[in-house]
């Protein structure tokens, strides 16, 4: 395989090498990572890497059946099996390894075969006609493949002998193992472990296996699948430098130490290591074809990470996969019912993901893996990562596939990288899974990408609005993304500007509010001036909240909660004067409900003049910043959270985001304003305060996640100054923090690179916007009562001004007044 | 059909309905919305309840059009209305009365036997 993906990257960089390639086997090059599906149907062509033609068409001489016999370095030639002799200037071994085939008596016996070649396949598969009990020594990748393998070929009794305490030994720990074993013997394989063969029996045929433990197993057939063994005789012959356990020796550039002489793939040892998998022998066929065009690359080891399915057993390793406490911390997470086994190794600060095993489950491999190469900082909760999210939030699954780096290397297979696949994507060379195959090579190796791949694929189609566009309206196709971004280039400032240069025919209930939202995001206009008061939802066209029966309910700003006994006094006596119904909210404020249409006007007059304003309450936007009394009374606070939370809610009092949003300050970690339920909370801490987003009461309840830890005043509010703007240009209609943050891809992780990091380099443009919006801030209400125009329209009947509705009825109720049921049934 | 009314209320000055938006008129113990769609230069005029909770509001509501078809949406449960035929656009069975609507020398006049 790696010999034959060595021509295939040199012919792809250049055609000046005469290229002779010497086969041992009958046939070219094929798939042996997938050899077992020999068994299911696939044929030896099927399983065939080049079509017949293919090395003819690249101008490269193929012999097969005519292995090299000698080498002599001096003359630089090569001796053939048929006889022949060629010279060469440039001497490549990719001869890969053969089966380890232990020393134990009696092992030429008849029915020992080993697990390797399709013409191994071929002896196997005969011979088990005969045969109702087999064994496979070696509980390997390899030897569990070949147990499979003796299951499908209709062998009654298939057990594995492992040496070791465990299956698997490289790639799983012994819980992992235990999960393994139980699930094979579900399917009908006998697992025994701890078991040293020691002898073969049988008259000239095998019989039964002998062990050091003087036990005994009749078998009919042996498959021996023990380990590998580099196929470095050739090159030792000549006196290549060969390892005392094997392998060619080579340098980071694959060569060895004869300058002439190189090798690549099973058959190369480097830094004391045989890489016995796919990827790192593509790896170093890259190196070298790349050397000999003058490149400069080099081979320096290979994450060894790998993921399969076994017997329909889904078995993964990733990163460093045996570290141990107190040199990392260990999540674990078991389900023996459903036969699951998942840890993760997780560095002891809690930030990286070191590595893992999965055995049951590998749905979260290709992300765990990502964010363990990438070290991309973990969630708070990083058990989330195995355990999937709880408590409907999907967020919290780790970084997602946006948050990886362009580098990231997706199919380490081909050396595909995230980058590569999304710009053959974006280009518009490639729109769907087969297109990306061929021209990217990504997931042709072992296939374990594929699914990120196909996400890949998805999001960059999506990003550029091929795949799914999210249009307003029938009268605007646009996203609501695109009209911000629109409608701030073209400086349109009303509804029907907007609709005349980017909408068609009269617009509807969903674009007006909409756009009268952007407007009001971004140049902060009255929103009641002429023409955009008609395009408002109705509690915005009349600055308050709309009621059942028709009345309205008036809530002044109490910043903080923060309220003095005189303005207490105001309220109650316009409630009263009024005839209002009067409550606290959550928000910590006073919500007055019942006035008619006809008197909010002079409600608002009075409420202003004793030196409240708007509170809001009826626009998508700012609500309240609720705080805790803090260091200025309470024995436990750590600093001022009421003065913090008057400055934060005065600082975003007005601003019109794409729903509503709350926020919170507590004075400690006892949390009694409930920061933590806020699209954006804050607590105190010893050094500062540390940040929350994106949490969420109502019908799906979400906690907010932590942000950033112990900032001081001036960084919190500009992280959430970036984070408010982050929201209001890029979330979805109506659409809440804690939705936002759902649907992002990336998740906390994302976003806080974004925030804090600057990842997008938006910062100082967010920052300056709402800067720009804080300054233009003035309450509405007060220029709704001074502007005669806008006052008019607070009447109920255009032709008797002074009549309210007469069809508003309300009802007593504990003292007060309360409105009548709805009129139907 | 608008000879056909006996009946005409006049019911505010053009320059005191609201361009693209409703105003709510008094007949008697009755209230009708008036709408002036001043984007396709229409008039129309309809029962200020809204069947579905019978509340009066639809004189307050958004108006728009789906195809060619104008409407309103009231702004309680956003129901919408056809402001031509009063017919629910909401897939509900109810539907609102309409009335005629016409404007001499600035003053606009509905015609109080409703249309449908």
């Amino acid at each position: 395989m790696v010999g034959y993906k060595f021509c295939e990257k040199l012919r792809s960089k250049t055609s000046s090498f005469n290229l002779i390639v010497f086969g041992e086997e009958p046939r070219r090059a094929y798939d042996r990572v997938h050899l077992s599906e020999y068994f299911n149907g696939k044929t030896a062509d099927d399983l065939s890497l080049s079509t017949e033609n293919w090395y003819q068409e690249q101008n490269i001489t193929l012999f097969l059946n005519n292995p090299v016999t000698k080498i002599d370095r001096d003359l630089q030639k090569v001796y053939t099996a048929n006889g022949l002799d060629y010279n060469y200037d440039i001497l490549v071994f990719a001869t890969g390894s053969g089966a380890f085939v232990p020393n134990i008596p009696g092992i030429e016996k008849e029915g020992v075969f080993v697990y390797r070649t399709i013409e191994d396949l071929d002896l196997i598969s005969s011979y088990a006609k005969k045969a109702k009990t087999a064994s496979v020594i070696g509980g390997g990748l390899l030897g569990l493949e070949a147990a499979k393998a003796l299951i499908d070929l209709g062998i009654e009794k298939t057990s594995i002998i492992e040496f070791a305490p465990r299956l698997m030994p490289r790639q799983i720990d012994a819980a992992g193992s235990d999960m393994l074993k139980s699930k094979l013997a579900d399917l009908g394989l006998q697992i025994h472990l701890n078991k040293n063969t020691t002898s073969i029996e049988g008259d000239g045929r095998i019989s039964a296996l002998n062990f050091s433990d003087d036990t005994a197993l009749d078998v009919d057939m042996l498959v021996i699948s023990a380990g590998i063994k580099p196929r470095d005789e050739l090159a030792k012959a000549c006196g290549i430098e060969v390892g005392p356990r094997g392998g060619i020796v080579v340098d980071e550039k694959m060569q060895t130490n004869d300058p002439a002489v190189f090798a690549i793939g099973e058959c190369a040892l480097y830094d004391g290591m045989i890489y016995g998998l796919i990827a790192p022998g593509y790896e170093m066929a890259e190196v070298l074809a790349a050397n000999l065009c003058e490149g400069d690359k080099t081979f320096t080891g290979f994450d060894m990470s790998t993921k399969l399915k076994l017997i329909g057993i889904d078995v993964a390793s990733f990163g460093d996969n045996f570290i141990t406490e107190p040199d990392c911390r260990t999540i674990i997470f078991e389900n023996k019912h459903k036969g699951v086994y998942k840890r993760i190794n997780v560095s002891n600060d809690g930030q990286y993901l070191l590595g893992g095993i999965l055995i049951g489950d590998a749905t979260a491999y290709n992300l765990l893996l990502q964010t363990s190469n990438n070290r991309i900082v973990l969630p708070e909760n990083p058990e989330e990562l195995i355990l999937g999210a709880r408590g409907g939030s999907e967020s919290a699954g780790g970084a997602g596939i946006t948050g990886l780096p362009d580098g990231a290397l997706i199919c380490s297979c081909e050396g595909v990288s995230k980058g590569d696949i999304c710009s053959a994507v974006a280009d518009g060379t490639c729109e769907n899974i087969d297109d990306l195959k061929k021209c990217t090579k990504a997931g042709t190796g072992c296939g374990g990408c594929l699914p990120m791949v196909k996400d890949l694929m998805t999001y960059t189609l999506k990003s550029q609005g091929k795949y799914i566009k999210n249009v307003i309206c029938e009268h605007f196709n646009y996203s609501r993304q695109e009209l911000f971004d629109l409608i701030h280039i073209h400086e349109l400032k009303s509804y029907d500007e907007v609709l005349d240069a980017l909408g068609k025919n009269d617009g509807c209930e969903v674009c007006k509010p909409l756009v009268s939202s952007l407007l009001a995001s971004i140049w902060n206009e009255m929103i009641l001036k002429k023409g955009n008061d008609v395009a408002q939802d109705s509690n915005d066209r009349f600055l308050a909240n709309i009621q059942k029966g028709g009345s309205y309910s008036v809530v002044p700003r109490v910043p903080g909660g923060e309220i003095t006994p005189d303005k207490l006094i105001v309220i109650g006596e316009v409630a009263k004067k009024y005839n209002l119904y009067t409550k606290i909210t959550g928000g910590q404020r006073i919500d007055m409900f019942g006035a008619h249409l006809n008197d909010l006007p002079i409600i608002w007059e009075e409420l202003i003049a004793a030196g409240f304003e708007s509170g809001h309450a009826y626009g998508k936007g700012l609500r309240t910043v609720k705080s805790c009394v803090g260091s200025t009374w309470c024995r436990f606070g750590l600093h001022d959270s009421v003065s913090f939370a008057i400055r934060i809610e005065e600082r975003y009092r007005g601003i019109r985001a794409p729903h509503k949003f709350k926020s919170a300050v507590s004075g400690c970690i006892r949390e009694c304003a409930e920061a933590q339920s806020k699209d954006f909370g804050i607590i105190a801490t010893e050094k500062g305060w540390n940040l929350y987003v994106c949490g969420n009461g109502g019908s799906k309840p979400q906690h907010a996640l932590l942000l950033a830890t112990d900032l001081d005043s001036e960084t919190c509010i500009k992280y959430i100054d970036r984070f408010l703007m982050f929201y209001i240009r890029t979330a979805d209609p109506l659409t809440r923090t804690a939705t936002w943050l759902n649907k992002m891809e990336g998740g906390i992780d994302y976003l806080r690179n974004v925030i804090i990091n600057d990842s997008l380099g938006m910062a100082a443009q967010w920052e300056n916007e709402i800067e720009n919006l804080i300054a233009s801030y003035k309450c509405e209400w007060k220029e709704a009562v001074e502007n005669p125009a806008i006052r008019k329209r607070f009447s109920h009947f255009v032709n008797a001004p002074e009549d309210k509705d007469p069809t508003i009825e309300f009802v007593e109720m504990r003292g007060q007044k309360r409105t009548a049921e709805w009129k139907t049934v | 059909m608008m000879n056909e009314q006996s009946n005409w209320l006049a019911a505010c000055r053009v320059e005191d309905a609201i361009e693209n938006g409703g105003v709510c008129v008094k007949h008697g113990e009755d209230q009708i919305a008036l709408f002036y769609f001043t984007r396709r230069n229409e008039w129309y005029a309809t029962q200020n309840e809204c069947p579905h909770k019978k509340q009066m509001a639809l004189s307050r509501g958004m108006i728009g059009s789906t195809t060619d078809e104008p409407k309103v949406a009231c702004p309680f449960h956003k129901k919408t209305f056809s402001l031509s035929t009063g017919e629910c656009l909401s897939g509900d069975e109810c539907a609102i009365k309409t009335y005629p609507v016409k404007v001499e020398n600035g003053t606009v006049y509905i015609g109080t036997s409703p249309k449908s």
